[in-house]
């Protein structure tokens, strides 16, 4: 019978992914709760260091599958290695992160494996050993509480979500024969962004502009810089080529999960609250006192956002001193 | 080039969802019905490589009646052909269910590339068209923003947290759609009259040869057990002084001191 509890981590170029550390904490939780094993399971090349990290996450097993054919991701080589290891542990439950990589592997992994997923999980709840999945459907207007049948459930949880919680245990560290088998994909190039741009799926503040900007975002990126925080924006913003559509907030861009979000020139239409509304705190800043963004905030300013945001960012300076 | 296009009718994303009486499915009735929107510009690279290239385009999708009109659009925007999948037996079939539907259906369609969304608006599970490339052992590219076409193969800009990933697959392959992609045009008068003529399969699970019990919402994997509205939050504290300054000093206190974000 399946048991035992699967993390699956994601590494880019030899550094793990801030949700891969979310999926090994919340394994543990859910393989305690049932009284299971967890793995830790990590696929690359040159990343003997990487098993050493994820010992501090408490896993009981560390798979390393190490192959200079996994330098990068493709979708090919990782289900066929990920469903030969599957297929051999049997495990019950397999969690991974509802990032762009997760997002691209869980539906191919179920296919192979003939397992049910629930994708963008924003909790899991364990109840006399059965486990209930909660995840925003809709764009986040509605959330779903769902239960997977079958002998394996595939879990991807949504970035940024998750507590990250180190347990630090003597992990033992595996190498499973796994076959890369036929790939018919290949990864010729990589454009990452320079600097230091924070990745809004991944951001703790994200400082967000709309149509009140009217396409100057000058006053949101000096917010931005001294929070530290990434610059996200509203659908009409894109739209109006103001902003690049990685930069989207909302149901047709991206959906965020900071612990502060702070909406600048953003009516809040409902497509953009969808988006956005799992943030922990959120802030709006907008000219009309009756905008809808104002029903989603919790702390709002009435005011023109060209005023208010540079005396923000200066109130922020002296926070920070 | 022979392409097909998986497309899904959703509520419109403006639409206010509600929870049906069941407490597990939503109110179908009084919202507004459209293509998802990452369908669109599916439907639209398929036409601009037709254009470019020469062959087909085939729109095929799973749902009631009234999915039909999804189609239609597909067809006005100049698509050539529809196949529906209609069936009361395939309502509510979750996502591995509906890549079965669909790929079953493209065992009788001629294709060198499918194009999809890398997700459909409404359930949010970005799984139907991966599935369907591995049913059908082809490769797939998700969340794309560019594509090109040469030599048997396909060259496609996958977008990533942070960046872009170019990634090449051979033919046949099955790509899907990320914003930036391109600017879906509009049906034409013309367009949405000739849509009227053109043809549309009509499917059902036995033509298709899938298992009943293998599909809809009764043979769900992924079992709703309830739909909720998200919590609401406190009524936002409006923050008010005299000068914006000290209102942005107010603010920042409260982030500072409560939310020990800054």
């Amino acid at each position: 019978m399946a048991q035992g509890v699967f993390a699956i981590t994601e590494q880019r170029d030899g550094e793990l992914r801030k949700v891969s550390l979310e999926a090994v904490s919340e394994g543990r939780r859910v393989a305690d709760g049932l009284g299971a094993d967890l793995t830790a399971v990590v696929l690359g090349t040159g990343i003997e260091g990487l098993a050493e990290e994820l010992k501090k996450y408490g896993p009981d097993k560390i798979w390393v599958v190490d192959d200079p054919a996994l330098a990068d991701y493709t979708t090919d080589a990782y289900t066929n290695i990920l469903s030969g290891l599957i297929q051999t542990a049997d495990p019950a439950v397999i969690i991974l992160g509802a990032s762009a990589q997760g997002k691209d592997l869980a539906g191919r992994l179920a296919a192979r494996l003939d397992a049910g997923v629930a994708m963008d999980c924003t909790a899991i709840k364990l109840d006399n050993g059965s486990l209930t999945y909660t995840r925003p459907m809709f764009g986040g207007k509605i959330v779903a509480d769902v239960a997977i049948e079958g002998a394996l459930q595939i879990v991807a949880i949504r970035p940024n979500v998750m507590d990250i919680t180190e347990a630090a245990k003597d992990s033992a560290i595996e190498k499973p024969a796994a076959e890369v088998g036929e790939v018919k994909t290949a990864v010729i190039q990589k454009t990452m962004d320079t600097g230091d741009k924070i990745e809004l799926t991944e951001a703790d503040i994200i400082v967000s502009g709309g149509r009140g900007t009217g396409g100057d975002y000058a006053v949101i990126e000096a917010l931005a810089a001294e929070l530290g925080a990434a610059v996200g924006a509203s659908r009409s913003a894109v739209d109006e080529g103001w902003r690049p559509h990685s930069d989207q907030v909302g149901q047709t861009g991206k959906t965020v999960s900071p612990t502060l979000y702070v909406a600048c020139g953003i009516s809040g239409a409902i497509q953009h609250l969808a988006g956005m509304s799992t943030s922990k705190y959120i802030v709006a800043i907008n000219k009309d006192a009756e905008a809808p963004i104002f029903s989603k905030a919790d702390f709002g300013i009435a005011g023109d956002l060209f005023d208010v945001v540079p005396a923000l960012t200066e109130e922020v300076k002296k926070v920070k001193g | 080039m022979d392409i097909v296009v998986l497309v899904k009718q959703v509520p419109d994303t403006e639409a206010l969802v509600q929870i049906a009486d069941d407490g597990v499915s939503i109110k179908t009735q009084d919202i507004k019905w459209t293509m998802n929107p990452y369908d669109e510009l599916a439907v639209e690279e398929a036409l601009q490589i037709k254009e470019a290239q020469g062959g087909t385009v085939t729109i095929l999708t799973l749902g009631p009646d009234k999915a039909i009109e999804a189609i239609r659009t597909a067809l006005a925007m100049g698509a050539d052909q529809g196949v529906h999948i209609n069936d009361p037996a395939a309502q509510g079939s979750d996502s591995l269910a509906t890549a079965k539907l669909l790929a079953a259906a493209l065992k009788d369609i001629p294709y060198d590339l499918i194009i999809a969304g890398h997700r459909a608006v409404d359930e949010d599970n970005y799984q139907v068209a991966s599935a369907v490339a591995e049913l059908l052992g082809i490769p797939q590219v998700s969340m794309v923003n560019k594509a090109e076409i040469a030599e048997g193969k396909i060259t496609c800009h996958r977008t990533v947290e942070g960046g872009t990933v170019v990634v090449e697959a051979s033919l046949p392959a099955l790509f899907t759609t990320q914003r930036g992609l391109n600017e879906p045009r509009y049906a034409s008068l013309p367009g949405i009259m000739k849509a009227k003529k053109k043809p549309v399969d009509v499917k059902t699970v036995a033509d298709l040869g899938v298992d009943a019990a293998m599909v809809g919402a009764a043979n769900r994997k992924v079992k709703i057990k309830a739909l909720n509205l998200p919590p609401e939050r406190q009524a936002v504290k409006m923050i008010e002084g005299e000068a914006t300054a000290d209102k942005a000093a107010a603010l920042v206190k409260i982030l500072h001191e409560e939310t020990k974000i800054i």
